[in-house]
């Protein structure tokens, strides 16, 4: 249907805009400049060219489209490129985010633009490939390497603890993928092939899907993160760079709960059944423990960071409920909390530039200098809080409708989360906008600029548009969110049917 | 027409917040300029003090307007966001009259159909506005009371910096209220819900300099989440027994689910019982009941005429309606009317308790609203549902009268709150003395005032309701009678009569501006007329043709109410006057004797002073534990814990076993032929005793 490889050029544009970045040599002002803007427009045209993907899209075709495919290594392994309603999403959340994250990045790095810069092109291309990449080894080839710039990201562009906080991001993630190796590799041995659709249609014996599901849930769990694996975000969180936080937030978190949902319920339903009440259990956890420790922080980013710990419980808990709400509320949390945590990252890079702390107890009364800055960092405290006509309450809602028919405790217990991100957020709001305006450094600060306007208002444009009309978003997934959920349930009820007979 | 109700608060709000935001945006320097010209930080300092100097007198200033300070130079287009929001406000209002005509008389329901909000497989919610009578009266009590807020505060915040701020929040809120009453799900209720309380929260802070403001405004959003909990697992449970949130599939679908179960945590409870007794658990945060009120009176750190609007006519009495809309659920559900009815008979007699002995005078309005939310919970727990809603309509004309007129005395007093220094105001504003006890006599049930109606008619209805706290309600209603009589009358008499306390606010008291006096006349017109004409429609015989299927009264309840004992049907008049007359004993006649009985009941008075101590008590068994756990789970949970055993344990076990690793590199040759022995004797052993084993 398409004459052009589409998806290919939107997942390697960045990279050629990258090589054009290595190409134009130099490290004097004039370099940067050009680095900067040969970043901003390779990020924009990528985000351009995937509009035409939504455009072409069909929405009521639940299998995947613009797929090419093209012969690799070996017999089983192929270069197999393709999205459906459930990728889809997240492709364009990442080419829509980009450019807000050069532009986040325009002043404040100054340090090693050129590499800064193909760093972030680097990691585009290998995001856009995780979420479209249709063979394993190609999947696991994107999901891993973008291990490696984020890890440069931290690791080179950070805080004062960048070397720790990369390390600990390195180990943690590395440890996940190693076992998801072997999974799939013993996935290859069982079915002949690397090729996601093939595998979504094969019958996995119960034994394999108990130990691949695993394999794969130490990968995702990590990613996500989900409690007790989570303390490697705070601290990256905290050390990276404004743009490699946005990223790490908005995109990289996403692919945990993604390979949920394209491998551990799809080609594992019986173990994902099995393994529900665990997901549950930790998922809730994850929700009451991170709102709790979120509550205590004196570190804005951080803060965050446990909130958004907290904010992917509720997508795992969806997920695993295996119900048409709680999936696709799980992909609608994911995308809107991908716009909110992306902008809250945002909102705290702008006052980290003029006053390079994180330290709330170092802010207060910032709504007397900064009026316009208040507001938006309002918006996104709503959605953050999850306020019904805000994005966040979307996902939140959905999530727990369909789990509530599942598990009532869980959605029971989950829904006090509601009750603590309204604590913890209004909390840090008061400290850093409220009040009155009496520390001396504080005196002379100013509103937002021009360009942090820019980054900020269409994000807030969004919140609000996906929160009272969030058709678009849950239309584009829901044939693909339909047919997972009725395979997922046709398998279990198979056994079930199966158990009784015997 | 409909839509026009709806929405023009909502363009209100929007223009109003522009106006604020570019004005702010104007006087405060945006970062473009330093990175321009990196030179303006003289300049910026400059323009500091100065703005500093203005927020301190502004933080002391409790109501923007105060003459005495050097106040911030007002924001640009204040009037051009007063005149904008109200205007449109006073179209809405006009129109909600027109509609609640077209509606209940004419018997044109609406039900617009807008767009689709949430689709996700079976569950499919779209945003639709209803108009049946219920909703119709809301309309008129909402858009009448906020239009004239509205006009009240041009006089009121006039010396206010951040008026199109104010005004904006103002109408936001009105146009959530709108949705929530005009909403055709529960989702979309939610939405309405959960909007009003944000705008609340934004109102209560409204000075946000202030700690106390920004304390309690937290505070408010926080105690009604947790009342959003019970009523969010409401829908869900709702969602999940009949399969949609639409209240037309949701009252169809209600029969069937008598008798199924759900089990909720091990408990088998019935599923209605349990379903009416989380939504009600909403309607208790929203509605400040028994438990969950702690918010209301912290809310009065907001401008009076937020109070007024908002924490006494109409967000409050949210959850009273969002009871009535649902009728058809909990007249199936006994028992959750039963507790509705005993939580609302316990709020109406606490809330009362607290308020004889408060000395703020915008706290003593405070608990008294607490105190009449609880009598209509009575109403709604007795099956008597537009009798519930006929409270809800009277008292919110007498009890935004009884704000604003507070809100008048206060802007004579010069922020004066504390009634201890007050007194003998009435030669004084003559006027406000008027309508304050006017007020004071609807609130208390005085013959003939709007007030008495409906109170009476709810003290009626608990009398022969057959809901078990039956009893129990009425009693406390009662009882609540007197005591309303006694605290509304001891306001009016330290505030008006008696030697003044304060001489020098007392000689420069003055009356308010007529903004302010032509919206408090309406309300006190208001307050006399709401009763007797709508007496029928909301407690006699006309109830069934009213209010037709937007109520689903218990039946028969209305025709018992008409024929109780004389005796009964005269008590709380009875108790109205027993208040009245010991108040001017106390505070009239002998004066010494409040102070006499202070003292001699120190226990109970501290008590009540310190409102039952559940400030104290809530500190100690929610926040406290909440912090502590939060900093344990933070410090241990994940630095001890999990990263101890975790990345950080693991890194340092790595660097143990490489040291010892380069310990052993000593760089002797002896040294290394020696490890190399024992290593070719371990191999041997090895396999000698590996091959012997197979």
């Amino acid at each position: 249907m398409t004459t052009w490889p589409i998806l290919s050029v939107v997942t390697f544009l960045p990279v050629v805009g990258a090589l054009l970045i290595y190409l134009s040599r130099g490290d004097d002002e004039a370099a940067r400049r050009n680095a900067r803007w040969i970043a901003l427009w390779t990020t924009l045209i990528t985000f351009a060219v995937s509009l035409i993907l939504v455009w072409r899209f069909d929405a009521a075709q639940p299998d995947f489209q613009f797929v090419e495919k093209a012969q690799w290594l070996a017999s089983g392994i192929s270069y197999h490129m393709g999205v459906d309603g459930i990728s889809l999403p997240f492709v364009i959340l990442t080419t829509a985010l980009m450019p807000f994250c050069i532009v986040a990045s325009w002043k404040s790095i100054t340090l090693r633009v050129r590499e800064y810069m193909m760093a972030f092109l680097l990691l585009e291309t290998l995001m856009i490939g995780t979420f479209s990449a249709l063979d394993l080894v190609l999947f696991y080839l994107f999901f891993e390497g973008g291990l490696i710039p984020m890890f440069l990201i931290i690791g080179v562009w950070g805080g004062p603890r960048r070397v720790y906080a990369s390390f600990k991001f390195f180990l943690y993630t590395l440890l996940g993928s190693v076992l998801m190796l072997l999974a799939i590799m013993a996935l290859y041995w069982n079915a002949g092939t690397t090729d996601i659709p093939t595998l979504m249609n094969t019958a996995v014996p119960r034994n394999l899907q108990t130990w691949a599901w695993l394999a794969f849930f130490a990968s995702f769990a990590v990613k996500m993160p989900m409690w007790p694996v989570h303390t490697w975000l705070p601290d990256a969180h905290v050390e990276a760079p404004t743009a490699g936080s946005v990223v790490l937030a908005a995109i990289l978190l996403k692919m945990g709960g993604y390979g949920f949902l394209r491998f551990s319920l799809p080609m594992f339903p019986l173990a994902s059944h099995d393994f529900a009440p665990l997901i549950f259990g930790m998922s809730v956890i994850a929700i009451i423990y991170t709102s709790l420790v979120a509550l205590m922080q004196e570190d804005i980013k951080k803060l965050i960071a446990y909130s958004s710990v907290a904010h992917m419980g509720f997508v795992t808990m969806g997920i695993f409920a295996g119900t048409t709400q709680g999936v696709a509320g799980g992909v609608f949390q994911m995308v809107s909390h991908g716009i909110v945590s992306g902008a809250l990252f945002l909102c705290v890079g702008i006052v980290y530039d003029r006053l390079h702390t994180r330290e709330i107890a170092a802010y207060g009364g910032l709504v007397n200098r900064m009026p316009l800055y208040a507001v938006v960092f309002m918006v996104f405290t709503m959605a953050n809080v999850g306020l019904p006509g805000t994005s966040g309450f979307v996902g939140e809602f959905l999530t727990l409708i369909g789990t509530f028919k599942v598990s009532i405790p869980t959605a029971t217990a989950a829904t006090l989360g509601v009750i603590l991100s309204a604590a913890y957020a209004l909390w840090l709001y008061r400290k850093v906008v409220f009040g009155k305006l009496t520390k001396p450094s504080l005196a002379s600060i100013k509103d937002l600029t021009l360009r942090e306007s820019l980054t900020l208002l269409p994000l807030v444009f969004l919140t609000i548009l996906f929160g009272v009309y969030p058709k678009p978003v849950l239309d584009m997934s829901a044939a693909s969110v339909q047919q997972l959920v009725n395979n997922y349930n046709t398998a279990i009820t198979a056994v079930k049917a199966a158990a009784l007979l015997q | 027409m409909i839509q026009a109700i709806v929405f023009l608060p909502l363009i209100g709000a929007i223009l109003a917040g522009l106006i604020a935001i570019f004005g702010a945006h104007a006087r405060n320097p945006s970062g473009d300029a330093v990175e321009h010209h990196d030179d303006g930080h003289g300049h910026g300092a400059h323009a500091h003090t100065h703005a500093s100097d203005a927020h301190d007198d502004h933080g002391h200033d409790d109501h923007g307007h105060d003459d005495h300070h050097a106040a911030e130079p007002p924001a640009a287009g204040s009037r051009a966001a007063e005149l904008i929001t109200t205007g449109l406000l006073l179209v809405s209002a006009a129109l909600s009259w027109v509609a609640l005509v077209d509606v209940g008389f004419m018997k044109n329901d609406a039900r617009i159909a807008l767009f689709t909000w949430i689709n996700s497989g079976d569950l499919q919610i779209a945003w639709a506005l209803r108009v049946d009578t219920l909703t119709a009266v809301m309309l008129v009590v909402v858009n009448t009371v906020s239009s004239l807020v509205h006009l009240y505060s041009i006089g009121y915040m006039d010396e206010d910096p951040h008026r199109p701020r104010f005004f904006a929040y103002l109408s936001l809120f009105t146009f959530a209220m709108l949705m929530l009453v005009t909403s055709d799900n529960l989702v979309q209720l939610f939405f309405g819900w959960e909007g009003v309380g944000l705008a609340s929260y934004l109102l209560i802070g409204f000075w946000y300099q202030k700690p106390s403001a920004n304390a309690a405004a937290i505070k408010a959003f926080v105690v009604n989440r947790v009342g959003d909990f019970g009523f969010a697992l409401g829908i869900f449970a709702i969602f999940m027994m009949i399969g949609s949130t639409d209240f037309e599939t949701i009252f169809a679908g209600a029969q069937g689910v008598t008798g199924k179960t759900i089990n909720f945590f091990g408990w088998q409870a019935d599923a209605l019982t349990l379903i009416c007794l989380l939504l009600f658990m909403g309607a208790m945060g929203k509605s400040a009941q028994f438990l969950l009120h702690t918010w209301l009176p912290d809310a009065m750190e907001g401008p009076t005429p937020v109070s007024a609007l908002i924490h006494a006519a109409t967000m409050v009495t949210a959850g009273v309606f969002m009871v009535a809309r649902l009728s058809p659920l909990f007249e199936l559900a006994p028992n959750a009317q039963a507790a509705v009815m005993f939580f609302g008979a316990t709020t109406a007699f606490f809330a009362a308790t607290v308020g004889l002995v408060q000395n703020d005078i915008k706290r003593i309005v405070a608990y008294s609203t607490c105190s009449q939310l609880g009598y209509m919970f009575v109403a709604m727990g007795a099956g008597a549902y537009s009798v519930g809603m006929f409270h809800l309509f009277t008292h919110a004309f007498f009890k935004a009268l009884l704000f604003l007129g507070s809100g008048s005395v206060i802007y004579a007093m010069h922020h004066e709150q504390d009634i201890r220094n007050m007194g003998g105001l009435k030669d004084k504003i003559p006027f406000t003395y008027i309508v304050m006890v006017i007020g004071t006599l609807a609130l208390t049930g005085f013959p003939l005032t709007a007030g008495y109606f409906s109170k009476d008619a709810i003290i009626e209805a608990a009398f022969v309701s057959h809901n078990p706290f039956a009893f129990y309600g009425f009693l406390m209603t009662v009882i609540a009678a007197g005591l309303t009589s006694f605290y509304s009358w001891r306001l009016i008499f330290k505030t008006f009569h008696g030697e003044p306390h304060d001489q020098k606010h007392y000689e420069a008291a003055h009356e308010a501006p007529l903004w302010m006096l032509v919206p408090i006349g309406i309300l006190a017109a208001g307050s006399i007329l709401a009763g007797f004409p709508f007496k029928e429609l909301f407690a006699g015989h006309g109830v069934a043709e009213f209010f037709r299927e937007s109520l689903k009264m218990n039946p028969g309840i209305i025709e018992e109410m008409h024929h109780i004992p004389k005796a009964i049907a005269f008590l709380p008049t009875v108790m109205m006057a027993l208040g009245f007359l010991v108040s001017w004993l106390f505070y009239i006649r002998r004066p010494y004797l409040p102070v006499e009985l202070a003292n001699q009941h120190q226990m109970l008075y501290q008590f009540l002073l310190n409102k039952w101590y559940f400030d104290e008590l809530y500190d100690l068994i929610f926040v406290r534990p909440t912090k502590w756990l939060g900093r344990f789970l933070w410090k241990k949970g994940d630095g001890y814990v999990i990263d101890g055993f975790g990345p950080d344990g693991v890194s340092a076990r790595v660097l143990d076993v490489t040291r010892n690793v380069v310990k052993i590199q000593t760089g002797y040759l002896y040294h290394y032929a020696f490890a190399m022995l024992i290593g070719v004797a371990g191999l041997i052993t090895w396999f000698m005793f590996g091959a012997g084993a197979h």
